[in-house]
């Protein structure tokens, strides 16, 4: 008679799959995974702390940093809390303009989390490549508005720091044109690809009522048919103004996350039409004499949150009157989705490990901060 | 004692050169003047063997950094990209210069690693990639030795390398080596028996177990004849040599790079070479058996058919791995078992019936033979794969009567609801 | 738009069930005390009146003589949101207060970051670990009278 024994693995923190520098303690049975426990803190920068001793318009900058993958989507937040701190009214061609990127954004955001589920499936970087091509395009976009590609710090308190150039909106025209298709192909792949939908349908359910109460957002609860977005529910911007469809799914599995993505992103495509529709000639920010550019609030404390691509992205300001935060925290939706992580392995294959874990499409510079 | 070896070109043309005043070399092929005086006859039989494995061997060597290179490009193409160009007339050197840097990398052997067995795995590995390429007859007179058993040689050669992938993932002393050693030895002997099985219906055709045989019994290729065979043959080969979408032991997504995460230096070479060979050599198994080796045209020179046969099969492979994902380890074993065996069980069945009928068959029945097996093949794969599709998709909350969250597809376009109520 | 709950139509509804444990509110945030805060947060989450269901946010703010702890909390059913702040470790001594991770389960990893960075204790809270650093790092580093590397080497050169 033998006799078997769990054997426990210590995957990352330098393993290429854990999307950055992400540490997981699992103890497998054979090839089942029976118990997970994740190691956090190998890209810890401490950009609270940091952003103790900048003024308000410094701490944009660590904001970049955070969630890298989408810098314009955390300038957004933060300038929101920022704004609800010192009662700024915001310009409205400025709104318009951040809206238009934070929305480029989230598709590039999207583009890449699809891309790298396909690379995790075992795709030898063909699909990753694909939408990474597509992602440049968007980058390039951003180089015209702002003259950074990732790191953009593109917003000011009250709208963006500069008007886009002309040659932008051509330029952003035959983008727009070409993301549907790059997603038609990207969902083709997704959904018509027999390996790729017999591995993730079915892997990882999570139920809605665990979701919520474990504080998931963002297209992980949407794709177990909660129909909850910020920008539906407690409309930032001008989100009021804009009709858009909230795409959800009812199987809440690895599949149903992406297929999702895939879609918001279309969803977002329609968004910058409209945006471009509504755009008006204007000042881009309020001039130095509404908002200095060295701000000092009133005392108080505001929180602010947006629908980022990984979920509810926000910041928690306070202030004591003096030029720099007294605390900044940030609600990073890629840690909080990260909770019931134990929930969606144990019980699944080696091989789905790190199909689950790429899809709540967390970014470590987010989660460790 | 070796009159076999003679049929030999190359083998014939060295020994022959070296001793030729041989009664063998005289009579039938009229050398007069060897190197070598009478009575040596032994001493000319070692050195042309060893001559011929050299030119083979560094033929093999050659042909894998040719793939390598070759593969890169292929990547390149497949992927919107240049590929290697840097190094040589389009990059042709660059897997040369990999070469070198490898060699000339720092030897790591880990502290708890067994150092014995992790020195012989290498070795291990790619001595029966090697073995494969003695029996394949790559032209007419242009192979190592044609055994009247060949077919048999490569498959029990083949097993062996999964002994080395465990015997390296064992000696490591790594736990992520393990399970891709664990994972290795589960996949090989999954595959081996669809891979021999699959061979059955060739065998029937053919007669014969040698390759050469085999070869000059295929008056069309037995991919026409045998089509579930090398459907079989070509998905278990795949399994064999660890490539997507059966790569479980590698998986660099998920162990890193598997059994390999500790070797460095001209180690990992050899491993990688062996890979590569290993590549080659399935490519030119299949090329053999199931696309009638060095047939063709006889406007070309017989070599000129099967390299590019090979390199046509290499594309076909680097094609699959560049599209596919992985599948995951139960699936991998279900269709090792549940599907490919059933599959190989219905070809062995078919073909029986065929040969039985037709124990001589003129080359009208050969193609009637063809459509029957075409005709079984299709249908065959097409249930096995509506079986193996899973059906026990879950929604979590379809038809829920109490519904606590604002739930709802009440947003969506119709033709987007259509898609989830399939799914 | 998702309603804000008014912090003192809160504190009144909340002082129905819980007469004690409101220590004062204002246009927007209601302050309990510390010792009630699980209760509380149970009556938030059960009771069909209030229905939080999503703890958006759990983090603190070291105001030098006491610190912080704020939730935001939002019911989805409803839209609607409200701001919970509790006053814990009076003049910096023993900062300990419940842990909510049975109430909400989004406070797991939120509960053990205020842990690492600011040293209070959640009692009850099933791993009670550090998040970001290490076990033995020295100190909390977002508390305000945390020295850090920078500043101790100019404190030195000063003498």
């Amino acid at each position: 008679m033998s006799t078997t024994e769990p054997i426990t693995v210590n995957l990352g923190p330098q393993h290429p799959s854990t999307h950055g520098v992400f540490r997981m303690r699992v103890t497998f049975d054979g090839e089942e995974i029976i118990d997970v426990e994740p190691v956090f803190g190998y890209l810890h920068r401490g950009s609270e702390k940091l952003a103790e001793e900048r003024t308000y318009t410094q701490v944009l900058t660590l904001t970049d940093r955070m969630d890298y993958v989408s810098s314009m989507l955390n300038n957004q937040a933060y300038m929101l809390a920022v704004e609800k701190l010192c009662n700024v009214e915001p310009s409205p061609r400025g709104v318009w303009l951040r809206m238009i990127a934070a929305e480029l954004q989230r598709v590039a955001s999207h583009l890449v989390a699809t891309g790298f589920l396909i690379q995790d499936l075992g795709a030898l970087g063909t699909p990753l490549i694909y939408a990474m091509r597509q992602r440049e395009y968007i980058l390039d976009l951003f180089e015209m508005l702002c003259g950074a590609r990732i790191t953009n710090s593109y917003l000011r308190p009250g709208g963006v720091f500069m008007d886009a150039p002309d040659e932008f909106w051509p330029a952003l025209d035959k983008v727009l044109n070409d993301i549907p298709n790059a997603l038609d192909e990207l969902e083709e792949l997704l959904s018509g690809n027999e390996i790729i939908t017999s591995r993730t349908q079915g892997v990882s359910i999570l139920l809605p009522e665990t979701m919520v109460n474990a504080s998931i957002t963002g297209p992980m609860l949407r794709a177990g048919s909660v129909d909850w977005d910020l920008r539906h529910r407690n409309p930032y911007d001008f989100y009021d103004q804009i009709n858009f469809q909230r795409p959800l799914h009812s199987s809440s599995d690895n599949f149903a996350r992406f297929w999702v993505r895939i879609q918001e992103a279309r969803e977002s495509v329609k968004i910058i039409y409209q945006c471009l529709e509504r755009i008006e000639p204007g000042c881009v920010r309020p001039s130095f004499h509404d908002v200095p550019r060295l701000i000092r609030p009133e005392p108080g404390d505001a929180y602010a949150a947006i629908e980022g691509s990984k979920g509810e992205l926000g910041f928690y300001l306070v202030s004591d009157g003096s030029i720099a935060p007294y605390r900044c925290h940030v609600r990073a939706p890629s840690l909080i989705n990260l909770t019931l992580l134990r929930e969606m392995l144990v019980g699944t294959l080696f091989n789905d490990l790190f199909v689950s874990f790429g899809s709540i499409d967390l970014n470590m510079g987010e989660v460790d901060r | 004692m070796t009159d076999f070896l003679y049929e030999n070109v190359i083998f014939r043309l060295i020994y022959c050169n070296l001793s030729g005043s041989s009664d063998k070399c005289v009579n039938e092929y009229g050398y007069v003047q060897g190197i070598f005086p009478a009575g040596f006859e032994w001493l000319a039989f070692l050195l042309a063997g060893f001559l011929l494995a050299f030119i083979f061997i560094n033929g093999i060597l050659g042909a894998v950094i040719l793939s390598i290179w070759g593969e890169r490009r292929l990547y390149g193409r497949f992927q919107n990209r240049l590929g290697p160009n840097r190094w040589g007339p389009w990059g042709l050197f660059s897997s040369v210069a990999d070469a070198i840097k490898v060699m000339f990398k720092e030897d790591v052997v880990p502290s708890d690693a067994d150092r014995l067995l992790f020195n012989i795995a290498p070795i291990l590995m790619v001595f029966p990639v090697f073995m494969i390429f003695s029996v394949i007859p790559m032209g007419i007179g242009t192979f190592v030795v044609d055994l009247n058993v060949g077919l048999l040689f490569i498959l029990s050669v083949t097993s062996m390398s999964g002994l080395a992938v465990v015997i390296a993932a064992w000696a490591s002393g790594n736990r992520i080596a393990i399970f891709s050693g664990l994972r290795a030895v589960a996949v090989l002997i999954s595959y081996e028996i669809p891979m021999a099985l699959s061979l059955v219906g060739v065998l029937m055709f053919a007669g014969t177990l040698s390759l050469g045989g085999i070869v000059e019994q295929q008056k069309i290729p037995f991919i026409l004849l045998q089509p579930l065979g090398f459907f079989v043959f070509f998905l278990a080969s795949l399994a064999e040599i660890n490539r997507t979408p059966f790569d479980l032991t590698e998986a660099e997504s998920e162990l890193g790079a598997g059994y390999l995460n500790d070797y460095s230096s001209m180690k990992f070479g050899i491993f990688f070479l062996a890979e590569f060979a290993a590549t080659i050599g399935s490519s030119a198994i299949i090329t053999t058996v199931f696309l009638s080796g060095w047939k063709g045209p006889d406007i070309l020179p017989s070599q000129f058919w099967f390299l590019l046969k090979l390199v046509i099969v290499l594309i076909a492979i680097v094609w699959v791995r560049m599209s596919w994902p992985r599948l995951r380890i139960d699936q991998i074993l279900e269709l090792a078992w549940k599907g490919l065996f059933e599959l190989t069980l219905i070809n062995i069945v078919a073909t029986a019936i065929l040969v039985t009928i037709w124990p001589n068959p003129t080359m009208g029945e050969i193609w009637i033979m063809a459509g029957i097996n075409w005709l079984v093949a299709i249908p065959s794969v097409i249930v096995v794969g509506k079986v193996l599709r899973r059906k026990d998709n879950k929604t979590i909350q379809a038809g829920r009567d109490n519904e606590p969250y604002p739930v709802g597809t009440e947003t969506l376009a119709p033709s987007l609801v259509n898609k989830v109520g399939e799914k | 738009m998702t309603d804000e709950w008014n912090g003192n139509s809160l504190a009144t509804a909340l002082a129905g069930e819980n007469p004690d444990a409101i220590e004062s509110c204002n246009r927007t945030d209601v302050w309990v005390k510390g010792e009630h805060i699980l209760q509380i947060c149970f009556t938030l989450r059960d009771n069909p009146e209030f229905g939080f269901d999503l703890l958006n946010s759990l983090t603190a703010v070291d105001y030098l003589d006491y610190f912080e702890v704020v939730y935001h909390i939002t019911s989805l059913k409803k839209n609607a949101s409200a701001v919970i702040k509790t006053k814990v470790g009076q003049g910096r001594n023993n900062p300990v207060l419940a842990s909510v991770v049975n109430v909400w389960r989004g406070a797991d990893y939120q509960e053990r970051e205020v842990w690492d960075l600011f040293g209070i204790t959640f009692e009850g809270h099933p791993n009670h670990k550090r998040l970001f650093l290490w076990e033995g790092y020295p100190g909390h580093p977002l508390r305000k009278d945390y020295i850090t590397y920078d500043q101790s080497i100019n404190s030195e050169e000063r003498g």
